[in-house]
């Protein structure tokens, strides 16, 4: 029985770990635009073209 | 149509490179502590990934913005950038330029806090589960091994680590229960969460009890499911309410765009809410009239389709009443306001909505029929089993709480409170694959029971933009499209719309209100416009709508135009007829229009010529009466009563204000799915009282058993669950038949 001196709080440490995750999700708003979310994924991503043309310009 | 309006009048604004638009956001401008300045305002005309991507790279490329972000669910467009105010003029032209609509936004804070409170249960949410899971975990084990292996000392240590996880849980997670069910206790009433929040609060409070004194009745994982249970149903909820209150609140942001104001030879952007009796305002081709006035100045035609109905556009010379929300088509004018903007004729038809929109909080959700029905059955059964219990049948006190604690999670109304936006969820989405848009919760609920359907004729029953019938010269197309492309006349746009070959060059177009355009092409005059101007006046009067092209030195040749039915609106009107429906159409447009446009798709009874206030009346007498009212319509005019029917739909092509006063929006050209979203409704309605018998049902056999005191709270907990996955399991039936 002695294990679960360890394995209860690793448990509970990883549980708190996804909650954590969750609560940060949350407040940074990555919940408030579900619709806007699922149709950014077909987007391009933008941003290292847009250096790139940057660098091809220097 | 609004969005055809604002795109185009941008496209004016660019033609004309007219300066005085397109200020006054800096006004607007939010400085953060750090120095960084914000904009915040509503795009419209933002429908797929390719509209977010072209926006937000538009800005980004700007120099100094450091971020922007495109909230697809709320149109809501935000640029941080750092330099000057003035900038963010500059960044709504360049978004106008892309072909959007541009108004202000204005935080709105009752929206912000529907928005706070489905964040809050989100989070409350996440909380329960992490805390469902971990005490689980724990509760396997004790449940898989028995004491005697165990060992009082590990029993009490899992115990206590249950109500570690558990009761900061309870207390942060149970909040909206706890809230709720205090707020109608001080008013002296009863709802569905006083039955939950006591089962909580007393599982909870009994499980601390039994672990202080090392028993072994611990009920911390049932008080947590039931809680996340519940949740999940609370949320769906929301969810399903929180777009029809978010939709209400837009209603009046017609009120806060702009008005180009003339004081002393110089114009200046005033809010459309701060214009005042007397004052000058100029409206530039291709706008929107922002408010009641007369003409004082210019020659135009008026788009009145959306306040009135009429498919055709009006002349307006000096001295002619414009109204708010009408479209100024050929030439800028200047008006003299006769009534501000709080008393226009726009703001009266948006005060009738206000008054329809409160009307219909009367209507009383099944769901909370039945839990008013039910809590109080509840209570009284938990309180007859502990008295039974400990006063009659001698028992301790302990134990006769325990088995009025096993009353109250059986009897949970979890089953009850999913019954409901499980189905409406899954109906929602359903539709939303066909491309109807239900928007308020219970639209499904109150579809289901209409008798009456109201149709309004134009952008409803017909498509509501005038198409070129016959067949013409090849020619004569050409030379007729190259002159209409220099109009916004919706005759010019029908006839621009079928041809789709090179253009030939035109010089000196002139556009004369009130009857058409002139201009010459290879050195002859061309006229295309009115009978009376460019005609042949002795010919054979036509109904339709017509065009005449006159070339120098030729005979006039005339076009004809039709607004057509929509392809499949016979077929829809028969469908509502077999069903038993009544079909009524109301329209602004001319009783002769109105009447062949009735008999062609079948609808017996109809009214012409009717204005805003008459058709809110005609609808509110049948309602007083005992009806109930669909209705569908897409126009400014149909707005009031969009508002006030029991329950009502608009096109995606209606106007703004109609599509956010209408419970359901459809897109595309046919009209069937209005008859679909109805049969939908009917089968969700049958699916909820399926739902209702079902937790019923259980709760038949559930309570006897937990009133003899043959159920633990934990085996109480997942028969509450059972129930609430059965009735969940039922409701996916809608996906499966079709």
């Amino acid at each position: 029985m002695s294990v679960l001196i360890y394995l209860i709080p690793v448990a509970l440490f990883l549980g708190l770990l996804g909650l954590g995750a969750f609560v940060w999700s949350l407040k940074s708003g990555q919940y408030d635009d579900l619709e806007g979310a699922a149709r950014r994924i077909l987007i391009d991503e933008e941003k290292d073209q847009k250096n790139n043309e940057k660098q091809d310009d220097n | 149509m609004e969005q055809q309006a604002i795109s185009s009048s941008s496209d004016v604004v660019d033609r004309l490179e007219d300066q005085s638009n397109n200020t006054g956001y800096e006004g607007l401008v939010q400085r953060a502590e750090n120095g960084d300045l914000s904009l915040s305002i509503l795009v419209s005309g933002v429908h797929c990934a390719a509209c977010i991507q072209k926006i937000e790279s538009k800005l980004s490329q700007e120099q100094d913005v450091s971020a922007v972000r495109l909230n697809f669910s709320t149109k809501r467009l935000s640029v941080l950038w750092t330099g000057q105010k003035e900038r963010a003029n500059n960044f709504v032209k360049l978004v106008e330029g892309l072909g959007y609509g541009v108004r202000p936004y204005t935080p709105d804070q009752a929206k912000e806090s529907v928005k706070n409170q489905e964040r809050l249960l989100l989070m409350c949410l996440g909380v329960a589960g992490f805390a469902m899971g971990n005490i689980m975990l724990l509760s396997v084990g004790l449940w898989t091994t028995s004491t005697e292996t165990m060992g009082v000392a590990t029993r009490d240590f899992m115990h206590w680590i249950s109500a570690a996880i558990a009761i900061p849980a309870i207390i942060f997670s149970g909040r909206p229960f706890f809230k709720s069910a205090l707020n109608v206790l001080k008013s002296g009433q009863t709802n569905m969460d006083v039955p939950i929040s006591l089962a909580l609060l007393l599982a909870t409070g009994m499980s601390l009890y039994e672990t202080i004194n090392h028993g072994e009745h611990v009920y911390f994982d049932s008080a947590v499911m039931l809680m996340f249970f519940l949740l999940i149903g609370r949320y769906l909820d929301m969810r399903a309410r929180g777009v029809a209150q978010a939709s209400a609140f837009e209603l009046l942001s017609s009120l806060n765009d702009f008005a180009t104001v003339v004081e002393n030879n110089a114009t200046r952007r005033v809010p459309i809410r701060d214009v005042r009796e007397g004052m000058y305002v100029r409206v530039s081709s291709g706008e929107i009239f922002p408010v009641d006035g007369m003409i004082s100045e210019g020659k135009t035609t008026v788009d009145t389709a959306l306040v009135t109905g009429e498919t055709l556009p009006r002349d307006a010379e000096i001295g002619d009443a414009v109204y708010a929300g009408t479209v100024n088509l050929s030439a800028p004018v200047t008006l003299i306001v006769d009534r501000a903007a709080e008393d226009s004729l726009l703001a009266d038809i948006v005060r009738l909505m206000e008054k329809a929109t409160q009307g219909q909080a009367h209507y009383v959700r099944l769901a909370d029929k039945a839990a008013r029905l039910y809590t109080p059955m509840v209570h009284s059964m938990a309180l007859i089993a502990f008295i039974g219990w400990w006063g009659v049948g001698g028992m301790s006190v302990q134990g006769a709480l325990m088995i009025s604690i096993t009353v109250l999670i059986i009897t949970c109304p979890c089953a009850l409170g999913l019954a409901v936006p499980v189905v409406q969820v899954l109906a929602s989405d359903k539709l939303f694959k066909s491309g109807v848009l239900v928007k308020s919760g219970d639209a499904l609920e109150r579809l289901a029971k209409i008798d009456t359907v109201l149709l309004d004729k134009t952008g409803t029953l017909t498509l509501g933009v005038p198409a070129l019938t016959g067949t013409y010269d090849a020619h004569e197309m050409k030379v007729a499209a190259s002159i209409a492309s220099h109009s916004l006349h919706p005759l010019s746009k029908a006839l621009c719309n079928v041809y789709d070959g090179d253009l030939l060059e035109v010089k000196d177009v002139k556009e004369v209100a009130g009857r058409g355009l002139s201009c010459v092409i290879d050195e002859k005059a061309v006229k295309l416009g009115s009978r009376s101007w460019c005609g042949d006046v002795n010919a054979k009067p036509s109904e339709q709508p017509e065009l005449w092209l006159s070339v120098e030195g030729g005979a006039p040749v005339r076009f004809i135009f039709q607004d057509e039915l929509r392809t499949d609106a016979i077929h829809a009107v028969k469908a509502f007829i077999q069903k038993r429906l009544k079909l009524i159409m109301l329209s602004g447009d001319q009783n002769s229009v109105v009447q062949k446009v009735s008999m062609a798709c079948g609808i017996g009874e109809y009214y012409g010529e009717q204005t805003p206030p008459q058709k809110f009346e005609f609808m509110e007498n049948i309602k007083s009466n005992g009806g109930c009212v669909l209705m569908i319509g897409d126009g400014l005019n149909d707005a009031p009563t969009l508002a006030g029917a029991d329950v009502s739909m608009a096109p995606g092509t209606a106007i703004v204000m109609a599509q956010n006063a209408a419970d359901i929006v459809f897109m595309g050209d046919k009209l069937f799915p209005v008859y679909e979203t109805y049969e939908t409704a009917v089968r969700t309605q049958r699916l909820v009282r399926q739902n209702f018998m079902l937790a019923g049902l259980y709760n038949i056999v559930a309570v006897p058993l937990a009133l003899s005191g043959m159920v633990t709270p934990l085996i109480a907990a997942i028969a509450m669950s059972g129930s609430s996955l059965l009735v969940i399991g039922n409701s996916f039936r809608l996906r499966l038949k079709s």
